[in-house]
């Protein structure tokens, strides 16, 4: 899959500008989301990637306001969509972004969909909610959303109930749901984890394709990096809810600067790599994501930090920029690789 | 090529719920026998002036306290109306009350439940009166609606229809509350429905199952509270001919006539006993849990 240039364009469509989501809890705070800021531009895949906990999929429900406000509260920060910024506007508007400019597929295709409801009868709804279309033109747009997503005999699955349908089939039509109303943003949280692999690959393609067809920006959540690859444009690295590095795809993967992202690429297996062989067994990041409870004035990666001084863990590192459009927060970043790694890796 | 006989047939599409449902009711006998004797019941109540009774009500001091005889099959009461009609008129009240109340006390409950269930804030609120109400055993709680106003047959109802809504209630906010989380829920946000429609389109008809087997719970609980009340005498005005009022006039006359007593008792217990087994065979053919572990 060849990964299609980006289309030129200065104007971000999304513009997320140090976000804060805390969570207030009977223990204290928690710093989910503690000011991340990111652009999406028009036609763009952007993929947000992490360990569990680093605050993706916070960062995506509060972009959508999906959050349950107690506990949850966006403390600081701007989300601008289209030159509006979300957080301002009343839950009647909000209610019409949803579902229409923007869309969500989640992780579960199993539990997403409505068990007493025919899928049908689950497409059509965004179309009657949000273009006023009678319940029948909106079911042969859903039966029309179907084929799009490649599902044979659209006609009569729209009458099925999402049990009968094999789990790759349900995350096929949730992508149907999620692009009934031709969003201009879709956000997918973790939209394969839950499949097997092969289904994972052309769900990949499917989504892939979706994107190019209808020019919608996507915003990708995940944890697996060889799902980045497939099809992101832009990475941006979160951990603990922070941003720590933001690159292109191929700047990433030639050469991350921030040592958690270089972690992170260690631990994924390559094809080709024997297990048995000596030194190559996949690298693993040791110790665990920190409580996010009690702010540590420092670094917050410098506890499982290979390169971590003294400095780390007395200030935060700011984010500097490294290349054009390649950010990492970082004091000791990860040397450039010399030309001479580079062609060792690529013999 | 024409003549190609067809390779496969369809396969005759019998959803999953209807497939099952018939499977729970094979595996229980004893729902079956529940629901015909039950709809035997119905057809006594809706028919009664058809299967030789009298008036119920007509008086004839000669012919008191007869026992079992060609003419009056159940014998007659202290005042000589036939005992056979009255408890087949009798049938009619227990039914009529039964079902109304299970009706309106799962609609009351069933609103109340969801909008419990998905507003914190009233949450509070209705559940403490919930408790309240559940704090009082139904039977008194109906005696003392009941003697707020006039006896009738609908304040009878409505008196036990309240005293049953809180329990309606427990069950459906316990349901919503488990829903409410449920993914397809979040989902359903996600694409800006509405709250309205999320509770009628997304939560109510996944409440439905457990709540058609609570109702049946409700219907034969509600027959038992009614023939209590018209028992002692809180109930049904005396002037219709309830189960309970027959076994009120007949208890004094248990050591004459023990056969007046006798005959509303007996088809008190086998409608209550038939609504019970159609219930628990609806729970079991309702719950795939139970279903497949059976």
């Amino acid at each position: 899959m060849e990964i299609p240039p980006m289309p030129p364009s200065d104007v971000p469509l999304l513009r997320v500008q140090d976000l804060k989501t805390h969570f207030h809890t009977r223990d204290g705070v928690v710093r989910a989301v503690d000011g991340v800021s990111f652009d999406v531009m028009p036609g763009e895949t952007l993929a947000v990637v992490g360990e569990s906990g680093c605050g993706k999929s916070v960062t995506a429900m509060s972009i959508l306001r999906l959050l349950p406000m107690p506990p949850a509260r966006i403390a600081g920060g701007r989300i601008e969509f289209e030159g509006r910024n979300l957080l301002d506007l009343s839950e009647p508007d909000m209610r019409k972004v949803r579902g229409n400019a923007i869309s969500m597929i989640f992780q579960e295709p199993m539990t997403s969909l409505n068990p007493v409801l025919t899928i049908g009868r689950q497409i059509s709804e965004a179309l009657v909610l949000h273009r006023g279309m009678t319940e029948k033109a909106a079911l042969a747009r859903a039966a029309e959303m179907l084929r799009k997503v490649r599902i044979p005999e659209a006609e009569r699955r729209l009458a099925q109930y999402p049990h009968e349908l094999s789990g790759g089939m349900r995350q096929r039509v949730m992508i149907a749901m999620a692009l009934a109303c031709g969003p201009r943003l879709l956000i997918a949280d973790e939209p394969t984890s839950a499949l097997d692999v092969t289904i994972q690959a052309q769900i990949l393609e499917l989504m892939h394709e979706l994107r190019d067809e209808t020019g919608a920006s996507v915003i990708l959540i995940t944890h697996d990096l060889g799902v980045v690859a497939e099809i992101a444009h832009r990475v941006v690295v979160m951990y603990a809810g922070r941003k720590v590095e933001e690159a292109p795809i191929g700047e990433l993967f030639a050469a991350p600067r921030h040592p958690y992202t270089r972690g992170l690429l260690g631990s994924m297996p390559h094809l080709g790599d024997s297990v048995n062989e000596t030194g190559k067994r996949l690298v693993e990041i040791p110790g665990m994501v920190p409580s996010l409870k009690e702010p540590a004035p420092g670094c917050l990666f410098a506890p499982r930090c290979p390169n971590a001084t003294e400095r780390c863990s007395r200030d935060a590192p700011a984010l500097e920029q490294h290349a054009p459009g390649h950010w990492a927060a970082c004091w000791n970043p990860v040397a450039a690789p010399r030309r001479a790694a580079a062609t060792e890796e690529t013999a | 090529m024409a003549a190609v006989a067809p390779v496969i047939a369809a396969p005759k599409s019998v959803s999953p719920t209807v497939q099952r449902f018939k499977d729970a009711l094979r595996r229980h006998p004893t729902a079956i026998a529940g629901a015909i004797v039950l709809l035997l019941m119905m057809l006594v109540a809706i028919f009664a002036a058809w299967l030789g009774t009298v008036d119920p009500q007509a008086l004839s001091p000669i012919r008191r306290l007869r026992p079992i005889s060609e003419e009056h099959w159940f014998g007659t009461d202290m005042l000589g109306r036939d005992v056979y009609s009255r408890v087949i008129y009798g049938t009619r009240v227990s039914l009529t009350v039964g079902l109304a109340v299970a009706l309106l006390a799962t609609t009351l409950g069933l609103f109340i439940g969801l909008v419990t269930g998905y507003l914190r804030w009233l949450d509070a609120v209705v559940m403490r009166v919930m408790d309240g109400l559940m704090s009082i055993p139904s039977v008194l709680l109906a005696i003392a609606l009941i003697s707020l106003t006039r006896a009738s047959l609908e304040n009878v109802i409505i008196a036990i229809a309240i005293a049953e809504v809180p329990r309606v209630v427990r069950l459906v906010r316990s349901l919503v509350l488990t829903l409410r989380e449920q993914p397809y829920v979040e989902a359903a946000i996600a694409s800006g429905t509405r709250l309205p429609a999320i509770l009628m389109r997304h939560i109510l008809p996944n409440t439905l199952a457990p709540l058609l087997v609570q109702a049946t719970y409700i219907w034969a609980s509600a027959m038992i509270t009614e023939a209590i009340l018209s028992f002692i005498g809180a109930g049904t005005p005396p002037n219709i001919p309830s189960w309970g009022n027959i076994m009120a006039e007949a208890r004094s006359l248990i050591q004459v006539a023990p056969t007046i007593l006798l005959f509303p008792g007996l088809f008190l217990s086998l409608t209550v006993l038939s609504v019970n087994l159609l219930g628990d065979g609806l729970r079991d053919a309702l719950d795939p849990r139970l279903a497949r572990r059976i």
